[in-house]
């Protein structure tokens, strides 16, 4: 099949449709809720927990749009599970089914379809999510830019945990789980086919044991606040959690982890990191009581071992993220406003 | 970092503070050229360090913000012809010109692609050889050389459907001219590293030598700025101004001479049309005629329509430094970096946007 390309055939519903959710999608997702193969997946929950009255259910979705679709670090499969799985696991849930659906642009070769499948069955699995359902679109080429997925996601939020951006409070102490804009930097200079002597790589993860760990080690209702800095980076996801509590977010600049390439490649570019997007870091926000409990665990944990506490929120600053600068003075870090796009002079 | 954390060390500028403090007594007023001065200086909060005796302006030094509207239009006109690809830094594609920015025109249809190089733009030509393919050529001497490159590598190629609307501009005649005009009195002039890397610290001499004004050169980190500051002051306290080179890591006396003479190969001296400064004579770089065939300014009819200025924006009186952008009855109100009404709200070096994102006070 090395040569193979999808066809817009493959999506009419007839022989090759059929073909391509056996040989491919029911193949390597396999698990007995997709077996089913019905219009619905039907999920069993007695199995899962004891039901319990006040049992809350968190249901979120997201679509996945990347060029190039492989890069240092992941693919646009991998990407697609591990957002969603983050997703929910930013609620304090714990993610349990997803559905996956595809559109494809005419002519994709097969084999990468395929290593993309492969990709999103095996970062399912470790991350302990099923793909339970999904579907296929083919477009004409021209229409879609090679593959787009959708995920969705369900998960449970276990009793006592209330994680939410309002949540945070002043006196709360603020984590990171480790170094910024590797996701971006990675993507953006694959694009730009600029090459780095230690060479930069897509941070791209599921983070779902990490909140557990988290959560283990501080109770449930310490962790007021969970996010993670996708689209738009730290400073996008600080104001966001500050406007949403109304606190001010006091954030120390040399605390932030970054590594030497991506500040290289920011600098080169022009580029600030602390917008630049992550997607295998999270931003906790927690009792400032269980605050070095809370460090501990992530650093005790693979995607947490440079974890730093970053700042605190405090009350002077509503709804303002204030950055302490190594120089001592003090600046608003604001949302950005479109994107950030490097610098001519 | 190498060759970058000891120019955000904080003993270094501690020091270089103190020494500013020292020796600074009366109120003096400096111009720092560059936007990317002005992005620094906000970024790292250095205004707050300073000593009120300094008064910090924004000049023109904003590539994008300087670019006229009658010049953005053209670049409209060029981007709506059908099969015509515009490509341009990514800065551009937000500014708005009279009616409209290439973000609209791209919306409606037209093909504008964002590069991050002009070799990224010769790209494009060679894949669409039968379309006409256009490089927005916006800049000053740092970056005219890379595109004197481009138009060279064009020509050595036969790519004959690429060609550049060059609307490049020369700084030292624009520093010229905002102190003719003498609507504002300046003390001394943070001078562009990145320009002067091309150009050489003696471009600079007519500073000193013709208006008493000391210049010195800064690169863009936060201890290169205060250097900067204190060799200006030092001179305007001493009396004795001069060009002083604060960037000698990367600045000459002589500039880039390799990168001069590919330049002024391709490149005449024209003159330009400043937003703020109005048409400046010997401001401008305009591609030679031998090289026509690679000058969309030759090869295209343009025609915009008349031009409009929108009311009440002040990007002009910013960019020469008699206000400062908090002082536009615009600024946060009617214009921010979400809805910019000017440029100097829209690029990253612009100093509307630099004050927008890191200068407004803290409660």
């Amino acid at each position: 099949m090395s040569n193979e390309v999808i066809l817009l055939a493959h999506g009419s519903g007839g022989r090759l449709s059929h073909d391509l959710v056996e040989r491919l999608f029911v193949r390597h997702f396999s698990n007995p809720a997709l077996l089913q193969l019905n219009d619905s997946a039907i999920l069993n929950l007695s199995d899962l927990q004891p039901l319990t009255s006040n049992l809350q259910l968190a249901f979120t979705t997201d679509s996945y749009v990347v060029s190039p679709l492989f890069f240092p670090g992941g693919d646009i499969g991998r990407l697609a599970v591990c957002g969603t799985v983050n997703d929910l696991s930013m609620s304090g849930a714990t993610p349990l089914w997803l559905s996956a659906g595809f559109i494809i642009e005419e002519g994709l070769l097969l084999a990468d379809l395929e290593r993309i499948v492969v990709s999103m069955a095996a970062t399912a699995s470790q991350a302990g999510v099923q793909i339970v359902t999904g579907d296929t679109k083919v477009v004409d080429r021209g229409c879609a830019d090679k593959l787009f997925i959708n995920t969705a996601g369900v998960g449970f939020v276990p009793p006592g945990v209330q994680i939410a951006g309002n949540r945070a409070q002043p006196g709360d102490v603020l984590l990171l789980s480790g170094t910024i804009g590797d996701h971006g930097m990675t993507i953006m200079t694959q694009r730009e086919g600029m090459t780095f002597e230690s060479p930069l790589q897509s941070d791209c993860a599921a983070l779902n044991g990490l909140v557990a760990a988290l959560l283990g080690a501080t109770g449930r209702d310490k962790v007021h606040v969970l996010r993670d800095p996708t689209r738009g980076g730290l400073a996008t996801t600080l104001n966001e959690i500050a406007g949403a509590s109304g606190v001010g977010i006091e954030l120390v600049e040399a605390a932030i982890p970054i590594r030497e390439a991506v500040r290289a490649a920011c600098e080169l570019l022009g580029l600030d990191p602390l917008y630049v997007a992550n997607e295998g870091k999270l931003v906790a926000v927690v009792d400032r009581e269980v605050a070095e409990q809370a460090l501990g665990a992530l650093r005790a944990h693979p995607l947490g071992a440079d974890a730093a506490i970053i700042g605190r929120i405090g009350d002077e600053h509503p709804r303002r993220v204030v950055l302490h600068t190594p120089l001592g003075t003090r600046r608003v870090v604001d949302m950005l406003t479109g994107e950030q796009l490097p610098r001519i002079c | 970092m190498k060759h970058l954390d000891e120019f955000r060390d904080p003993a270094l500028a501690r020091a270089l503070l103190a020494r500013i403090q020292g020796r600074s007594t009366r109120p003096v007023r400096l111009m720092e050229f560059c936007g990317g001065h002005t992005h620094a200086i906000l970024r790292y909060g250095l205004r707050t360090l300073l000593p009120p005796t300094l008064d910090l302006r924004s000049g023109p030094g904003c590539p994008v913000c300087v670019t006229s509207n009658a010049d953005l239009d053209r670049a409209m006109a060029l981007s709506r012809m059908p099969g015509l690809i515009l490509t341009t830094f990514g800065d551009m594609l937000r500014v708005p010109g009279s009616t409209q920015s290439l973000q609209d025109a791209k919306a409606a249809g037209a093909d504008v692609r964002i590069v991050y190089s002009t070799l990224d733009a010769l790209q494009i030509a060679r894949d669409h050889p039968a379309r006409p393919v256009v490089f927005l050529g916006v800049g000053f001497e740092t970056t005219a050389p890379t595109i004197a490159v481009a138009i060279l590598q064009a020509q050595s190629e036969g790519l004959d459907n690429f060609s550049v609307l060059s609307l490049h501009k020369l700084t030292p005649p624009a520093t010229r001219a905002i102190l003719d005009a003498g609507e504002v009195a300046l003390d001394g002039i943070i001078g562009p590293g990145h320009v002067t890397t091309i150009i050489g610290a003696d471009a600079w001499e007519f500073l000193p030598a013709e208006y008493r004004v000391p210049v010195a050169i800064a690169g863009f980190e936060p201890v290169d700025i205060l250097r900067a500051v204190a060799d200006l002051v030092d001179m305007a306290e001493d009396g004795l101004p001069a060009v002083a080179n604060s960037y000698a890591r990367s600045v000459t006396r002589q500039g880039n001479s390799s990168a001069l003479a590919v330049m002024d190969r391709v490149f005449g001296v024209c003159a330009a049309d400043w937003r703020g400064l109005g048409v400046v004579p010997a401001s401008g770089l305009s591609i030679r005629t031998d090289l026509a065939r690679f000058d969309a300014a030759c090869i295209f009819d343009l025609h915009p329509g008349p031009t409009r200025e929108h009311k009440g924006c002040r990007c002009g009186d910013v960019l020469r430094g008699t206000v400062t952008p908090p002082e536009c009855p615009l600024f946060d109100r009617a214009c921010s970096p979400a809805r910019p009404i000017g440029p100097c709200m829209v690029s990253a070096e612009g100093a509307c946007a630099a004050h927008y994102q890191f200068g407004r006070d803290l409660p």
